[in-house]
């Protein structure tokens, strides 16, 4: 079953296009990378995911119903800053989505309900690796764990889809690998649909289980925007997946160094 | 820049400037009093502290009030009317001109010319209006205090990431919950900023409306001995006047910093 297809996408802003003649059907519970240079629309596909902009054209399918074109619960989203609230502790961060979903008016939970959403956020902070820094500011965090806290709170309304935007873009190699073992895990255990914008190609083949490249494939010199990005690969990671990578050695870890410059990339 | 002062350094390098404005008034009232026994102008400290003490402690002779106590209690009623509902409206309008698209279309535009009007300017149509008693005062202050709160946290609303804030729609946020545990504890360290730097201003109103019309307040006594040029009374006045709002201006810093910790978690010192 596909979580989400995308038909005859075209994104364009004025006279310039961003995206053109965008077809995928994303299956639920992959783990999708999304790759290509800068400019090629790879945030504006997120922003329409999201529901932050509407297409221009086409029609973006989530569970076969027409996505609601505004940000939901049912998409929980991660960007490379300014994702956590830095006026919660780490704790209420998570609690707050608990608050949203039960307390409409107040949006502010008492007695047992609070009790128990403060049992389940503990729960999602332990899965991530911060009970310990429960009670601190975010501003008292460092990058790597601001992004720990902003993953645990992103998953806390158990959304159909996880967006990440360039997650890890900011973080040190150390705490980025780390990063991608954590979200490893969570994907494996929560089971939702991933996509993940990166500039790491590395990140990109390591971690996803289906890597789409969006570019420019033709352009015109005397107007740079007449023409918008597409889909110019989409890669099959799976080992037993029916598109083999060619000449890729494919490594479970990141970190191990597998071989970069194979020609993936347009 | 790198020669930084420690605890007692500070507090020791902050009063060195008023211990010599001090100084220099002393002599300068000294030696005018020398020349001239009946001097107005720059009457010495034991003087003022001798009228400053008639004022807080003993009871007019007529009005049986003791003056100080009743002009500091009707000027502060004003201020704290006049702000406490121009932090309201500020509140209220700054964070749906800043938050809700359509609202900001309506009454930015608005509240930019309403801004651009000087307060003072309409104090004729407020007294005709709302006659000379309590309620022009207020409305002046109001006046000239809310635009400027509307359009400061306008701004910070507008500044908040909008990252934020499709992340908390993300967890299921409505435009409401976003507004009341998102937007309003952020910009509540601001608007508390802002209603500092609008002490000055709104003391100004004050004391320009009660200078033109009351009966009694700060800015009436002041006026009032203005006639006879006691400066042994204006003096004290104008110093209490300066310590309120120096008072007021500190007990909302120190609200500020205890009640949202983490925004000033990023300051220099």
């Amino acid at each position: 079953m596909s979580a989400i297809s995308i038909r005859n996408l075209w994104l364009e802003y004025g006279d310039q296009i961003v995206l053109e003649r965008i077809n995928l059907d994303i299956d639920a519970g992959g783990f999708i990378s999304l790759v290509g240079p800068s400019g090629a629309g790879k945030s504006s596909f997120l922003r329409l995911l999201l529901g932050q902009e509407r297409p221009s054209r086409g029609a973006i399918l989530l569970d076969g119903k027409p996505l609601r074109p505004e940000p939901g619960p049912d998409r929980g989203v991660v960007f490379q800053r300014y994702s956590v609230f830095p006026h919660l502790t780490v704790l209420e961060n998570v609690l707050v989505a608990f608050e949203f979903e039960s307390s409409p008016v107040l949006a502010w939970l008492f007695g047992k309900a609070r009790r128990d959403a403060i049992a389940k956020s503990e729960e999602l902070l332990e899965e991530v690796g911060l009970e310990a820094h429960r009670d601190k500011y975010p501003s008292a965090l460092s990058g790597g764990m601001q992004q720990r806290l902003a993953i645990a709170q992103a998953l806390a309304r158990r959304p159909r889809v996880l967006l990440l935007d360039e997650p890890f873009g900011a973080l040190d190699p150390g705490t980025r690998a780390q990063m991608h073992a954590l979200i490893r895990k969570l994907w494996r255990s929560c089971g939702t649909t991933v996509i993940m914008v990166t500039h790491d190609i590395k990140e990109a083949f390591g971690l996803g289980t289906r890597l789409i490249a969006l570019d420019r494939t033709r352009l015109d010199p005397q107007a740079a925007g007449r023409f918008g990005a597409t889909v110019t690969y989409d890669l099959d990671l799976r080992r037993d997946g029916p598109v083999p990578v060619l000449g890729f050695l494919k490594q479970p870890a990141p970190e191990n160094g597998a071989p970069m410059n194979q020609g993936n990339h347009p | 820049m790198n020669i930084v002062p420690g605890r007692g350094g500070r507090f020791l390098l902050a009063l060195l400037p008023f211990v010599l404005i001090l100084l220099v008034y002393m002599a300068g009232s000294a030696q005018r009093r020398a020349e001239n026994p009946d001097d107005k102008l720059l009457p010495p400290f034991s003087e003022m502290a001798e009228t400053a003490h008639r004022l807080a402690f003993e009871p007019d002779r007529r009005t049986e009030e003791t003056v100080l106590w009743t002009d500091t209690g009707a000027s502060l009623q004003r201020l704290a009317l006049g702000l406490g509902i121009a932090t309201l409206i500020g509140l209220v309008a700054g964070l749906s001109i800043g938050l809700l698209p359509a609202v900001g279309a309506t009454f930015a535009t608005l509240i930019a010319v309403i801004s651009m009007i000087p307060p003072m300017a309409v104090l004729p149509i407020l007294f005709i209006v709302f006659g000379l008693g309590e309620l022009s005062k207020v409305v002046l202050i109001i006046f000239g205090v809310a635009p400027f709160l509307i359009r400061d946290l306008a701004l910070a609303v507008g500044n908040l990431p909008a990252e934020q804030m499709v992340k908390a729609q993300s967890l299921g946020a409505s435009t409401w919950q976003l507004a009341i545990r998102v937007v309003l504890p952020q910009i509540m360290p601001r608007l508390i900023e802002a209603v500092r730097l609008s002490l000055g201003p709104a003391f100004l109103f004050l004391i320009s409306a009660e200078a033109i019309a009351a009966d009694v307040g700060l800015g009436y006594r002041i006026f009032l001995m203005r006639r006879y040029l006691a400066m042994d009374v204006i003096l004290p006045y104008v110093a209490w006047i300066t310590l309120l709002a120096f008072v007021l201006d500190f007990a909302l810093k120190q609200i500020a910093h205890r009640a949202y910790p983490w925004a000033y978690a990023q300051e220099r010192r």
